[in-house]
């Protein structure tokens, strides 16, 4: 019998001695590397007392359950959502919201996707937006209000700075509201849309010219990834109307490529040029077929 | 020998209330897979899956595997140290706090009041209600040991001790929060260092929770089922010494890829990849303690239960290890994978040994046989294929697509849209929810049994000779 087997006093303190050392070194060492001076990215700023709100209703709601917050340095993962996540951009998420499971796509990234009005639709009835999709739905949020004396008290707490007319101007906004605005500050505090875009050298020529064999293709594209928006006869809904769209084929395809930013239209540049040229086709030349 | 008066009372009303809790765990769990695949099923705002699936994983967690622990543990104290427990009044509050703090738990989750840290979600007064509870806890199992009438602490004694401070140390550490109003705090801890500690909280719950209390189960009924002790009690020395000093390293390795610093995540991978040692330290020791008696496989229903528990936690020790490597991680991470293999630490490993232990013990307390050893072998084989249809229909689930979210095509771009993918997992959804029910099936004949057994079982004075 060796002795601490019977001394419990002891071989408690042992005990807490081993676990003390992996603890000590894998979770209070790192407070020395992160969120320091060299990890702050100038451009991240804290939440409005909007944004705030509406970050506490994607807690309250457990959205964190099904998406994550963290984009990983991996081709794909850089494709599908934009630049991976750096220690700088979390640095005022108190808790953060990683996340550990993929039910729905990574979020880390959305802000700026999706104009207003698409994420409104997709909280109402999310399957209106994304046929198949297994989110549940969230009309109720537009029915409950902000409390701005209560949002006030959460932006003291957590010394984040606000004007009294942004709490003023909380009055009204119900947790849709707040929930959208969170949604659209998410990983766009570092510009990075512009940085992405990709500017084409020399001459785009469409590879389909005249090949109407391609347009079911174009239409099936065009009813997953534009229908919601601009509606399944593109005369528009969120989205302008597009029926009978006067521009040329690599105009039309940039702008489905990189999207613009600022007009609420998504980049499809995931979805790679022979897909974007088949939609492109689809839309131009439907009405031919 | 003469026989201390034992509070079995307090054992008997553990195991109730955690079977209880069990069991809707179990429900809530079928009901989140359904909605998964039809999601009409969300009635919001209070039954949504991002409400209910916190309470599905505390009320699992919490209610069914520490409410087992905490009859468990109180029936082990009790005989390894050969006396009473230390104050039957305060295991008798801790009873009464314990369903109180589920009951608070489930209802201010429902209500959407959460921290959003997983397993660490309740708000902080009911943080304050846990810590309460695991301090009377922890005085009283530890009070009985240093009151003990037996010299030697049996392995099972360390694991519980061990598991008693781990825990403290974990949930303070992590609970650390700023309160804005009754129900609502903001963390500590920010951004990077706040994932860190919910990890290195997350992952050592597993250990201290999940892994720890269950091998203190694993080597007190093992023995006490076949007759025969533990094959090498230096085995058992080595493998409880290392498990408790590696395990508390490994937390970064569910933050792989992630802002954590690139060194915290390397460490997290090495000693995750060590870990297999110790782990399989008592496995190796479990399968050693049944030379000469693997006929009792065939003969006796509970070492059924506990050696099928401790190869799922060989199972569960290999392929933790795996994922924690950088390169399968990439891969797996996020995906369904995850989910198959929890269930099969939580399913298999941890709910068969605790099965096993209230099939040993039921009997014993209201001195019957069991009442049927025929529907226990049934209990046995519904909740085994329920579980590996669940683990295995999400690792096919996960890899499928992982692979389609990795796939690119020959100019380098993206082969399936988000929905693509998702949409190619509803046949494995369904299958998992289906696997729900045939568990449930096995859960409705195990408290069948037990229901009878306490009803209708016929005496046994042999049993209580056993005791």
């Amino acid at each position: 019998m060796i002795f601490w087997e019977k001394k419990p006093v002891v071989f408690l303190l042992l005990a807490v001695a081993a676990i003390m050392v992996g603890t000590f070194v894998t979770m209070v060492l790192p407070f020395a590397w992160v969120n320091t001076e060299k990890d702050r990215i100038e451009s991240v700023k804290p939440y409005t007392p909007l944004q705030l709100a509406g970050r506490d209703i994607y807690i309250r709601e457990g959205c964190n359950n099904c998406h994550t917050q963290t984009v990983r340095p991996l081709v794909a993962e850089v494709l599908r959502y934009g630049p991976y996540s750096k220690s700088g951009e979390f640095v005022y998420d108190r808790p953060h919201l990683w996340g550990s499971r993929r039910t729905g796509p990574d979020l880390a990234r959305v802000g700026g996707k999706y104009p207003d009005a698409w994420h409104v639709q997709h909280m109402i009835n999310p399957r209106s937006m994304v046929p198949r999709s297994n989110m549940p739905a969230y009309a109720f949020l537009a029915e409950y209000a902000i409390d701005p004396g209560y949002t006030r008290k959460k932006m003291d707490v957590l010394g984040f700075p606000y004007g009294e007319e942004q709490i003023q101007a909380l009055s009204g906004k119900t947790d849709m509201d707040a929930i959208v605005a969170y949604l659209q500050k998410l990983g766009s505090d570092i510009g990075w849309r512009e940085a992405a875009r990709t500017r084409f050298a020399g001459e785009l020529k469409n590879p389909y010219q005249d090949d109407s064999s391609i347009i079911p293709q174009g239409q099936a594209l065009y009813t997953e990834h534009c229908a919601a928006c601009h509606g399944e006869d593109l005369t528009g809904d969120i989205g302008p109307d597009i029926h009978d769209i006067d521009m040329s084929d690599a105009d039309l395809y940039e702008i489905l490529f990189n999207g613009i930013p600022d007009g609420g239209m998504p980049a499809f540049s995931q979805l790679g040029p022979d897909r974007v040229w088949k939609t492109v086709n689809f839309v131009k030349y439907y009405k031919r077929h | 020998m003469d026989a201390p008066s034992y509070n079995m009372t307090i054992v008997r009303s553990f195991i109730f209330w955690s079977i209880l809790w069990g069991a809707v765990a179990i429900l809530v769990g079928i009901l989140i897979s359904f909605q998964m695949v039809m999601p009409e099923l969300n009635f919001p705002p209070l039954f949504t899956y991002g409400r209910l699936r916190p309470i599905h994983t505390n009320a699992g967690i919490f209610g069914w595997a520490i409410g087992s622990f905490f009859a468990t543990y109180y029936y082990m104290v009790q005989r390894l140290c050969r006396r009473p427990i230390w104050s039957n009044g305060l295991a008798r509050f801790q009873l009464w706090f314990f369903n109180a703090t589920i009951i608070a738990a489930a209802v201010t989750l429902l209500l959407g009041y959460t921290t959003s840290k997983e397993y660490h979600e309740l708000e902080w007064p009911i943080d304050i209600m846990v810590v309460i509870l695991w301090v009377v806890f922890t005085i009283n199992i530890f009070m009985t040991v240093v009151k003990r009438r037996e010299e030697q602490m049996y392995v099972s004694l360390w694991f519980m001790l061990a598991s008693l401070v781990g825990v403290a140390v974990l949930y303070l550490v992590n609970a650390a929060e700023v309160p804005v109003s009754l129900f609502k705090s903001y963390s500590a801890y920010a951004g990077t260092n706040d994932a860190n500690v919910q990890w290195w909280y997350g992952h050592n719950a597993v250990a201290m929770v999940l892994t720890f209390p269950p091998l203190a189960v694993f080597y007190y009924f093992l023995p006490k089922s076949t007759g025969v002790p533990i094959y090498s009690h230096r085995l058992s020395i080595v493998a409880f010494w290392s498990i408790i000093f590696m395990y508390l390293w490994t937390g970064a390795h569910h933050l792989l890829w992630t802002p954590v610093p690139d060194w915290v995540q390397t460490l997290a991978m090495a000693f995750s990849i060590m870990l297999i040692a110790p782990s399989w330290g008592s496995v190796v020791n479990g399968y050693l303690s049944m030379n000469g008696q693997w006929h009792q496989m065939r003969e006796n229903y509970l070492v059924k239960f506990l050696i099928l528990g401790i190869t799922f936690y060989g199972l569960q020790t290999l392929q933790g290890p795996s994922q924690a490597v950088r390169t399968f991680s990439a891969y797996i991470h996020y995906t369904d994978w995850v989910p198959g293999h929890v269930h099969m630490g939580t399913l298999g490993w941890v709910s068969l040994v605790l099965f096993a232990a209230i099939y040993y013990l039921v009997p014993r307390i209201y001195d019957r046989q069991l009442y049927s050893v025929p529907l226990a072998n049934l209990h046995f084989w519904l909740v085994l294929i329920g579980q590996l249809i669940y683990s295995i229909s999400m690792w096919i689930a996960g890899l499928q697509q992982a692979g389609m979210w990795h796939s690119t095509g020959p100019d380098g771009s993206l082969s399936y849209s988000f929905m693509e993918t998702l949409i190619e997992m509803y046949p494995y959804w369904w299958a998992r929810a289906f696997s729900g029910v045939i568990y449930l099936l096995g859960m409705v004949a195990f408290i069948y049994n037990l229901f009878m057994t306490v009803r209708r079982g016929k005496t046994s004075a042999s049993t209580l000779q056993n005791a």
